[in-house]
């Protein structure tokens, strides 16, 4: 993998790494919109849909982050992970279950064998205001327990503060307390507010040693919007024509339904392009999509339409 | 793995919502006269199909069209209250919102740009355009253009092929609305949506008189624009037609508004928004297929940014869906007609004898109809035709500039004068830049935006009097 | 100080006019020092580059002066003089511009007697009637210095277009304007179709009453010491039917004023269709004493409206 960070006089200081963040291009919020909105009255049919949908499936990282959330709710979900619809087989299984790091374990076991990833979110989500030790200890606790994948949260308070140096070093560490775990870097974009905020959030964390940048927590609205994705598939197109390294993208939260997800499968192929239409490279935080995504599935294999009865609710 | 994982599969358009009739009349005094002899056969150009026989308007035929707007002007439209005239007006533009999904997808059949720019950009600002000139109807005395403004009487008007709806209502709107009457001429290629305007002229009621179409080619142009018993002509065109119209009034106490050709310049400068700029640009010389007077077909690239503006840029070109434009995801739909193919054509062999680099994405065309692949020529300087010349098609032409006051001079360097774009980021060099360009809209970090409101039209040879918001009035009122 | 203007400009004004009523006098007491006309291109007073006059005589046929005839090349000249005077000009502010049109009007109000006298001498009008009309051409060039800053004002505004978008109009001068002075009223005409243009920021080439053209290259003094950019105006006197047929079919030329054209508007109009320059038809009625508005104004402004996204 080619070495992607930044020099460290670049990272010495908050002065330095401000010149280099705000020398990139900036946003034209409405322009970006624009192309958001233009893009999203495709019209994907018929077999396209198909294709669509199947790979949706494939992309989903199927989310329950709940103060309430138990061991068997985390077993249900794993069971859908694996089979979304039992009656089905030729479904394909989702890409991950994500989780709290507590729970784990308790994922990693029920999904054993299945192909299906465990991903925990640490660094004191949601919100990201824990010392650097807890998020540390956190983020090896769910390392350690299996999880293969690691959400972390950014720190918005330094980044608004441009402290730049902060967010990028915290980054920096638990990449490397990720060992060999996936880290994803939530930007939390709805509370960094501007496009500009978002694209140079997105560099830092690509330069800090992200994965994948990843647009919400889910508990802050606006979550993933179309333009933020957009902005970040820019981003990550980018990076890679840059660096050499490509980085996965995940909008999460507030995609509900199988439009919302295919709106966002035509922002990749139109913007970073097709070797990010796969899992690996792009993936959809989301709880209640997938039930949706079956039922349009069945409804283009049998043409008639279902209803949310027909469909598990875990 | 994913080289074709997401092919999208067609998205027609369904072609039921629209009848064409195999002929057509002329629309005179509020009902269509028989076929004429003389008939324009309307081709769709995006498979050369027959779509209907049209009337050729003769001499004749003019003058009993422009008699019956001068009776309707004296004895109803005129006389009416205006608050009537705006209800007229008010309700043409709801049923043409009623009316969108047909009238998107005739536009489409008959001019060949694509259905998502006829259902999202022309036939919704045809309605908002009627929609705002309503309102002024009753309020004409607020314009600003004295305290009893008066109709001029009948208007002359004749439109071009490329907005064919949109062209009708930025003519009819405001001309009916001050008071005037008026016989229009619909583009040769392009008639058919001005013929179900009549429709929608008869549906609203409307006074038969006030609103005359009469189809046919330059021969049925001249006549009309020639004719002694109108008050004013009203032009959207080429500039050359522009100057015989000129020509044509002079000595007369005709009223004349031109909006003729242009060669925008896009000025990109190294600050810009990047993503948005290759937008702007893309939305500049593509949209319509470039048939669009005001499109930036002239990118001003400042020199520290152009490799890799270029490189952006034509990936983005690559991403264009070039076809059939019933299709939803049609990006670019056919060129009009052979006859504007055949001069895109001999313009761009002019850039390649002059030996401008020429660039096309691969872009397979279809068989039949009137295609031309988005194009770019790359190192043009001033000189070269394509770079001087309106090209009226998908063909942008790029040059480098290396400071703000080379980016306007060559901006400025044309006898045209109607559109130019800014990208910046920096407010005070956008509002410095469009201070000094000579041009009548100037987009700044976006492009080709139209509204009722905002006056259009140009500097120079690219026309003169304004059509559209407050300032659109003038040329239908005496103060 | 005042007296001592008012005295001089009187002298003046007896100096110029005497010898002509006074070739009698074998042995004048003084030989009065006569001025010759010349024309008004680019902030200079040229003679005609072709060496070329004529005489100029009054209502009752009586030789006034000469005034040079100008030929082609000098009205050629004169675009490109006002061409180069454009940018500087309409780039000044309107404020500015107003400034310097109110001093146009101080100018001329203190050589007002200069021009009563010529009025007399081309109109034959009685001295109240001179005086009038000095007065309202005075009065018009204040009234338009006080137009500037207000036009784009008037004329633009903000448009509420559906969507973020700031959106804005705002007139902004056509360019080289030439102008035909009406035949009449070779003061009070002239400045009334003068002075607008040049309010409104552009430049302007004048062809002269061909038949009184000394009020016109008087006040081409008057506006040489007025602060006024040499070329915004310049002043042309000789043949209408030799000046005006180049200047309506010079690329370089935007718009086109035919008030004084007379019959040879039509031909003009169309020589001016080669370029699509804007043309101001003749009037049937003008009426210098009325309030003009802004009807002089408009003709010779073009709309530029400017759209930006409002984003954050």
């Amino acid at each position: 993998m080619p070495d992607t960070a930044l020099a460290s006089a670049t990272t010495a200081s908050n002065t330095s790494l401000r010149a280099y963040l705000h020398g990139l291009p900036g946003v034209d919020e409405v322009g970006a919109r624009a192309r958001a909105a233009d893009l999203s009255t495709r019209s994907i049919k018929t077999t396209a849909k198909a294709e669509a949908i199947d790979l949706a499936i494939r992309m989903v990282d199927l989310t329950t982050l709940e103060g309430a959330d138990t061991a068997g709710k985390v077993r249900a979900l794993a069971g859908k992970a694996k089979h979304p619809d039992p009656a089905d087989p030729s479904v394909p299984r989702v890409a991950a279950v994500c989780v709290y790091s507590d729970l784990v374990a308790v994922a990693v076991e029920a999904l054993a064998g299945s192909g299906v990833g465990v991903a925990s979110v640490a660094t004191a989500f949601p919100s990201g205001r824990a010392p650097l030790e807890a998020k540390l200890i956190d983020t090896r606790r769910a390392v350690a327990d299996g999880a293969g994948e690691i959400d972390m949260v950014i720190d918005r308070g330094a980044f608004l503060s441009g402290d730049y140096v902060k967010v990028h070093d915290e980054i920096v560490a638990v990449k490397e307390a990720c060992g060999s775990a996936h880290l994803k870097v939530i930007l939390e974009t709805g509370e960094l507010v501007t496009y500009d905020n978002v694209r140079r959030a997105s560099w830092l964390a690509m330069h800090a040693g992200a994965d994948f940048i990843k647009t919400s927590t889910g508990k802050v609205a606006p979550a993933a919007t179309l333009p933020v994705t957009l902005i970040m598939l820019e981003a990550v197109r980018d990076f890679r024509a840059a660096t050499g390294r490509q980085i996965g993208v995940k909008p999460a939260g507030g995609i509900r339904t199988t439009k919302d997800a295919i709106k966002n499968l035509v922002l990749v192929n139109e913007t970073a392009g097709s070797d990010w239409l796969d899992p690996a490279w792009f993936r959809l935080g989301a709880s209640s999509l997938l039930n949706d995504l079956l039922m349009q599935r069945t409804k283009l294999t049998t043409g008639t339409y279902s209803g949310p009865d027909y469909y598990t609710l875990d | 793995m994913s080289d074709k994982i997401f092919e999208y599969a067609p998205a027609p358009e369904s072609r039921a919502v629209v009848s064409i009739r195999p002929e057509y009349g002329l629309f005179i005094d509020g009902a269509f006269t028989e076929p004429t002899e003389q008939r324009i056969t309307s081709v769709n150009p995006a498979d050369e199909e027959e779509l209907a026989q049209v009337s050729v308007a003769s001499d004749a035929d003019v003058d009993r069209a422009v008699a019956a707007a001068r009776r309707a002007f004296e004895r109803v439209w005129g006389p009416m209250a205006p608050a009537e005239r705006g209800k007229y007006l008010f309700r043409i533009s709801r049923i043409i919102q009623e009316r969108a999904r047909e009238l998107a997808v005739l536009e489409s059949l008959d001019n060949g740009k694509p259905i998502k720019e006829t259902r999202d950009v022309d036939i919704p600002l045809v309605a908002a355009h009627f929609f705002y000139y309503a309102g002024w109807a009753d309020k004409l005395a607020h314009a600003g253009f004295g305290p009893d403004p008066r109709p001029l009487g009948v208007a002359a008007q004749v439109i071009p092929w490329n907005f064919p709806l949109l062209m009708l209502a930025w003519k009819i709107a405001p001309a009916l609305a001050g008071g005037n009457t008026v016989v229009l001429k619909p583009a040769e290629t392009t008639p058919l949506t001005a013929l179900v305007f009549a429709e929608i002229c008869q549906e609203a009621g409307l006074p038969p008189g006030v609103v005359n179409i009469v189809t046919g080619a330059g021969e049925t142009g001249r006549a009309l624009v020639a004719h002694p018993g109108t008050d004013k002509v009203a032009f959207t065109g080429s500039t050359e037609v522009g100057r015989e119209i000129a020509r044509t009034v002079a000595g007369t106490d005709k009223r004349v508004t031109l909006e003729l050709g242009g060669k925008g310049a896009n000025i990109v400068y190294d600050d810009a928004a990047v993503d948005q700029a290759v937008e702007g640009v893309v939305t500049g010389i593509f949209f319509n297929q470039g048939h669009v007077c005001c499109a930036g077909s002239r990118l001003l690239l400042q020199e520290s940014i152009a490799e890799e503006f270029l490189e952006r840029l034509k990936a983005r070109i690559s991403r264009l869906r070039l076809g059939d434009p019933l299709d939803k995801n049609t990006d670019i739909g056919a060129i009009n007609s052979a006859a504007q193919l055949a001069r895109i054509q001999e313009l761009a062999r002019a850039g390649d004898d002059e030996g401008v680099e020429r660039w096309s994405p691969a872009c397979p065309l279809p068989d039949r109809g009137f295609w031309f692949a988005p194009t770019l020529f790359t190192g043009a300087t001033q000189a070269n035709r394509v770079a001087r010349e309106e090209i009226f098609g998908p063909v942008l032409s790029v040059l480098t500039f290396r400071t703000p006051e080379e980016a306007v001079e060559k901006a400025n360097n044309t006898p045209y004068g109607l559109s130019a774009g800014v990208w910046t980021e920096k407010g005070s060099r956008m509002l410095w830049t469009a201070n000094r360009l000579r041009a009548g809209v100037v987009w700044s970090n976006t492009f080709n935006k139209f509204d009722p409101a905002s006056p259009f039209g140009g500097y120079k040879e690219s026309g003169y009097g304004r059509e559209g918001g407050r300032h659109g009035l003038e040329g239908y009122l005496n103060g | 100080m005042a007296e001592s203007k008012k005295h001089r400009k009187k002298d003046t004004g007896t100096t110029e006019a005497a010898p002509q009523r006074d070739t009698s006098s074998a042995v004048p007491a003084r030989l009065a020092v006569l001025k010759t006309y010349k024309l008004y291109v680019g902030g200079a007073f040229p003679r005609s580059e072709s060496g070329r006059s004529y005489s100029v005589t009054s209502s009752d046929g009586a030789h006034l002066a000469n005034a040079a005839l100008a030929s082609r090349k000098d009205a050629r000249d004169a675009v490109l003089a006002a061409r180069k005077a454009f940018g500087g000009w309409s780039a000044r502010t309107a404020y500015n511009r107003g400034q310097i049109l109110y001093r146009v009007a101080e100018v001329l109000e203190g050589r007002r007697a200069q021009f009563e006298a010529d009025l007399v001498d081309a109109d034959g009008v009685s001295a109240d009637e001179a005086a009038r009309l000095v007065s309202a051409a005075i009065d018009r060039w204040v009234y338009y210095a006080g137009w500037t800053d207000k036009i784009a004002q008037v004329a633009g505004g903000s448009n509420p277009v559906s969507g973020p978008y700031y959106n804005h109009s705002a007139p902004e001068p056509t360019g080289v304007v030439a102008v035909v002075a009406p035949p009449q009223g070779p003061l009070l005409g002239l400045v009334s179709v003068l002075a607008p243009i040049i309010a409104g920021g552009n430049t302007a080439i004048v062809v002269a009453s061909e038949r009184a053209p000394l009020a016109a290259v008087t006040l081409g003094e008057v506006l040489a010491t007025s602060d006024l950019p040499g070329g915004v105006v310049n002043i042309l006197t000789g043949r209408v039917a030799e000046l005006a047929p180049p200047l309506a079919g010079h690329a370089d030329v935007n718009a086109l004023d035919l008030t004084g054209a007379g019959d040879l508007a039509a031909e003009l109009e169309e020589a001016a269709a080669a370029t699509l320059k804007r043309v101001l038809r003749p009037r049937a009625e003008e009426d210098w004493f009325a309030d003009p508005g802004l009807s002089r104004v408009t003709p010779f402004l073009e709309t530029k409206t400017v759209w930006h996204p409002i984003g954050v």
